[in-house]
Parts: structure tokens; sequence; C-alpha cells
């Protein structure tokens, strides 16, 4: 199986408190921000890895991922670190963060599957900067792919994809056949969320996303990263949806502390009225 | 044409209440750009629940059956909704579960742009402007879209569930368009409900939330007191990821977004992903027994104390309180 990843770098997740919008509100100032990659798609990385291997031998590959992104040069180090993980190839998309959006990314990435031709592409259901939930979808539907949002688990058989997805009020499960595009939610990554063919089903990995050890970090500086350049892959590169500002949102009053059971009920009861 | 068209959500032949949300946003939109708004319902017994759409001042209630559309698949539905869309300036829903899956993909088809989760509308002029969190919610971005049909999803808490105005709407019957070639590919096997007496998270009065320090005990010890409180239970992520909790009531910024009139965090320390979640809420109330938890940045009330023995006496007092 052969699945494509594509990965976004954003402003470390938890220290988003501390992102900085200056006075003009022109706008979003993540400068001494570390970058991380977008924790969706790090687990979307794992589902692949996962779907690529008999899980009970992670050493032996079975199958190929290659990981993409849109960024700078220095978007590379997030590439990089994907290699090191267990990805076999990556592509760099060269482009400008803020002159993408997720209607050019989705329509690059189309460009790039009809090259590549995966039979999965793979990703996180959102990126925790935009939190747009959009390129996914976008994408099943330009190539007229079928798609399972947000998937918790994900079974590979003969030709298709089991995913069981989280929607409101429970668990859909969905066969789609392949070519697909899936894209993931928090729980894939739990030990028996996700099992290839080769991988017995009493097998547990371990919870979480897998780390690279120093021998792979070594080796994925040998791995193949190739650069692509925007253009190649989308003609037209206007955005559709564009910004004009932003803004804090509004800080909450801070409140008080009770002493105890008792204070609690009165204050809810007489001066928040929600009893 | 200045139109705004609602994309209903069905379930069971009933209008899911998410659908509220979307109309209301459709009142104001229609209102600024100097249109009128419709109302697309479509899916299972989408003609009786159409019916319950009456009275909510749309123009249309435009109504799409057929026995395909039984178990949603957006590769089922895009291609009607697209279809419909083609008459309207803006096409609007939900960002629940149904609404995100769907209306990406229905702008695609469209050619559209797309903005999601949106929290407010704006007239700038004649045009309209989005107001959108971003990074957990410790952003707000406002944005515009560019395309001729412009396709937004908006947030259920920022946005008043619409009240019945009175006045009839003309139902019209819209034939299914067919489904996309994808829609060959994709299977509906099953849906898993997960069952419950509460309320739904969404559109509870009370939340009831609990942190990964309530261990096994979660519904032991948040049970009674939903229940005192005619509560929707949710949970904090890492109470999900640790197990104590079923995943669908996780609130954040990755779960469910949730505006209450009264939200209760037990022992829950307040991650930026959680508060994303619940800063929306009216009071806020804190139960935790570590006093320097950002949780009490946010809460109204705090009390700083061990849970286990805090929340049954908790439940007594509003029992009481209660008469």
């Amino acid at each position: 199986m052969k699945i494509l990843v594509p990965l976004k770098r954003v402003a470390d997740p938890d220290n988003a408190n501390k992102v900085k919008i200056p006075a003009s509100g022109e706008k979003i100032d993540t400068a001494g921000l570390e970058w991380k990659p977008n924790p969706f798609d790090e687990y979307a990385l794992e589902a692949a890895l996962r779907l690529t291997e008999n899980g009970t031998q992670p050493k032996v590959r079975a199958g190929e991922v290659v990981v993409v992104t849109f960024g700078p040069k220095e978007t590379e180090t997030t590439l990089r670190a994907a290699l090191a993980t267990g990805a076999d190839r990556a592509i760099r998309v060269d482009a400008t963060d803020d002159k993408l959006d997720g209607d050019l990314v989705a329509r690059a990435l189309r460009a790039l599957v009809e090259k590549e031709k995966p039979d999965v592409v793979l990703m996180g259901k959102q990126a925790v900067d935009g939190d747009s939930n959009q390129v996914g979808q976008i994408l099943a539907e330009l190539l007229d792919w079928p798609m399972a949002t947000f998937a918790a688990t994900i079974r590979e058989e003969a030709g298709a994809l089991l995913v069981g997805r989280e929607v409101d009020g429970g668990v859909s499960t969905l066969r789609v056949k392949l070519p697909a595009v899936v894209t993931v939610d928090l729980r894939i990554v739990a030990p028996t969320s996700v099992y290839s063919l080769k991988t017995p089903q009493t097998h547990k990995y371990n919870d979480g996303v897998r780390f690279a050890a120093l021998p792979a970090i070594m080796a994925a500086k040998k791995k193949p990263l190739a650069e692509v350049k925007l253009a190649d892959l989308a003609s037209d590169q206007a955005t559709k949806v564009s910004y004009h500002g932003f803004a804090a949102p509004p800080a909450r009053k801070a409140g008080i502390k009770v002493k105890d059971v008792g204070e609690l009920v009165s204050k809810l009861k007489n001066e928040a009225k929600v009893l | 044409m200045a139109d705004v068209l609602v994309v209903a959500e069905v379930a069971e032949g009933k209008l899911k209440k998410t659908t509220h949300s979307a109309v209301t946003f459709a009142q104001k939109a229609a209102a600024t750009i100097g249109g009128s708004f419709s109302i697309l319902v479509i899916g299972d017994g989408a003609g009786k629940a159409a019916a319950e759409a009456q009275g909510l001042g749309a123009a249309k209630l435009l109504v799409v059956e057929d026995a395909s559309l039984k178990n949603y698949l957006a590769e089922r539905y895009a291609p009607t909704v697209a279809a419909v869309a083609k008459g309207y300036a803006v096409v609007v829903g939900t960002a629940s579960a149904y609404g995100k899956d769907l209306l990406p993909r229905v702008a695609a088809r469209l050619g559209a742009g797309y903005a999601s989760d949106i929290t407010e509308v704006l007239a700038d002029g004649g045009t309209l402007k989005y107001k959108r969190p971003m990074f957990a919610g410790n952003a707000f971005g406002i944005c515009s879209i560019s395309t001729p049909i412009q396709v937004v999803s908006v947030r259920q808490s920022a946005f008043a569930a619409a009240e019945p105005t009175g006045g009839q709407s003309a139902v019209e019957t819209v034939a299914y368009a067919g489904p996309s070639k994808a829609a060959e590919r994709v299977e509906f096997v099953s849906f898993d409900q997960v069952k419950s007496a509460r309320p739904e998270l969404t559109e509870a009065r009370v939340v009831v939330s609990g942190g990964r320090a309530l261990k096994e005990k979660f519904n032991q010890v948040l049970d009674p007191l939903a229940d005192v409180l005619g509560a929707a239970v949710g949970a904090s992520r890492a109470a999900c990821d640790a197990g104590y909790a079923p995943s669908d009531l996780q609130v954040g910024q990755t779960g469910k977004i949730v505006a209450p009139q009264l939200y209760f965090a037990i022992g829950i320390s307040g991650a930026i992903q959680h508060l994303a979640g619940m800063k929306g809420s009216k009071v806020i109330v804190a139960i935790n027994k570590d006093a320097d938890a950002p949780i009490f940045q946010v809460a109204d009330y705090g009390l700083v104390a061990d849970l286990f023995a805090t929340v049954p006496e908790l439940v007594k007092g509003i029992q009481a309180a209660k008469g």
C-alpha cells in the first residue's frame, strides 16, 4: 500500500495562548514560538506507518509512506523528523505560509496525488492553528474519491479500509474502497486502533506515536527529499478566503474563590441565579 | 441573486437542533445582503422534518427525499446540495460532525471558498465578513470569501437557536441529483449510537465535566451531580485519552464546543485546548485541589478542594437549594 501523508508545521499548540496580535491587528505574530508538527498530522503519519507494516516487525516496511509539506526551506525539519520516524520519502512544496488557504493546498495536493498515485491520502482532520477542518474533504471531492473523516479506527481489508468515525452521538463505520482520503481524529493512535492486513489482530501498539531512535535520525538524512514548485502543482494560486484582521478574544473577568460548598451553592443560587 | 441557503440536518425524520443555529445566521446574513433565506431539508424523512422548519421565516423549504439518502454519506448528499446551492449567494450549515463532513465537499464541488466554525457574521457595507476562532480560541480572524457562492459553517454555541416567527414557508420538492462517482466506492456499515438519557452536550443548559483526576470513579462521582442539575456530562481530553470517559464526551478544541449557562469543571486543570471548548460558558465553576490550576483563571467561582469529598456534598447542597 502506498500512502501520502500531508504534514503541516504549526506554532507550538501547547503555547497557543502566547500567540501575539499587534495592536494593528494586521497579522498573528508567532515569533518566538517553537514550531511543531500539527498533532493530528503526526497521528496520521503514525496510522500510515501502522498500515504499511506488520506491527510485530515494525523495522520491516511493507508499503510506502510519502510525506509532503507546503512551506519555506525550514519546513524540511518537519519532513526530516517524519523520515526519521519511518516515512520513506518526502516532498516539500515550496510556498509561503500566509499565501495559502485550504482550497489552494487541496488543489495542489490533487495534482500531487495524480502524479504519485497513492492508494490512500491520510491526514489530520484539522491543523490546530487555522482550525479549519477542510483540506481532506475538499481534496476528496476534487479527486472524486470516497472519504472517511474523523477516523478513530482503521482496519485494512483487501482493496478497502473499514473506518470507524467519531461523529455526534456515536461511531459511524464506513467501508471505503481504495483509493480514498481518510482524515484522523485523536483516538487513531490508541493501541488497537489501526491494523494492516499483515498485523495480527492480537497485537497491541504502544499508546501514541512512535519516536525516532538516533540511528534512524542519522539514516533519515539520506532518505530522498524532493522539492516541487507550487506553480507546478497549481497554475491558479489565488486564494478564495482572505483575512482582514485578527483580534485577541475578550478576557474573562477574574472570578473569586469560595471557601466551601455552602458558599458555592449560595453564590450560584443568589448571585449568578443559575440554580 | 443574494439569497442564503441553510442546509438543515435531519435524523430519523426529525430536524436536528443544530439547524436552528444556521437559521439564525441566515436571518442576519440575508438582511445584510438584502435577500431572503431558504432551508434545504435533505435526508431520510426530510418531508416530515421540513414541517418542523415551518414558521422560522424561510422563503422556501426545499425537500429532497430518496431511498438512497437513508444513511448519510457526503458522496451521496453533496451533488444535490451543490446543485440547489447554485441559485444562492451564501450556503450555511452548522459545524456539527455532519456539517464539517459535508460542507467542504459541497464548496469544492461549487469551486467556492469555505470558512468554518464562524462565531459572528459582520456587515461591511453590503458585503459579509466572518469572525472565526483560531489557535484554540486564542485569536479571532476576520475573513471574507471572494467566490460568487460562499460556503460557511457556524459554531452552534455562538448562534442562539432561531425562534419561530410565524408565517408559512412554501414547500417545494426537489429531485435528488444522484450520487457522485465516489459514492460507488463507499459503503455505510453501521452507526453505533451512544445511548444516553442526558441532554446533548452542545445543547444542554448545564454541563458537568470531569478530568483525569476522577480516574475510574468518573461516572460514580459525576452522575449524581448531572442528575440533580439535569446536566449533560463532558470530559477533558486527558480523561478521554485515559479511557475514563468515552471520547464523544470530550469538550475542547478538538472535541465539542459548548457554551452552557452553567459549566462545572471538576478535576480539570484547564489546558488551553480544553478552555477553547468551554470559555464561552456563562458561569464557570471549577473544583480542583491544585490552587494554581489554570482553570481558576477562567472560573467565576473556584473551590480548592478534594473533589471526591466535595462533589457528593455539592449534590446535597444543590438538592437542598432547589427545595
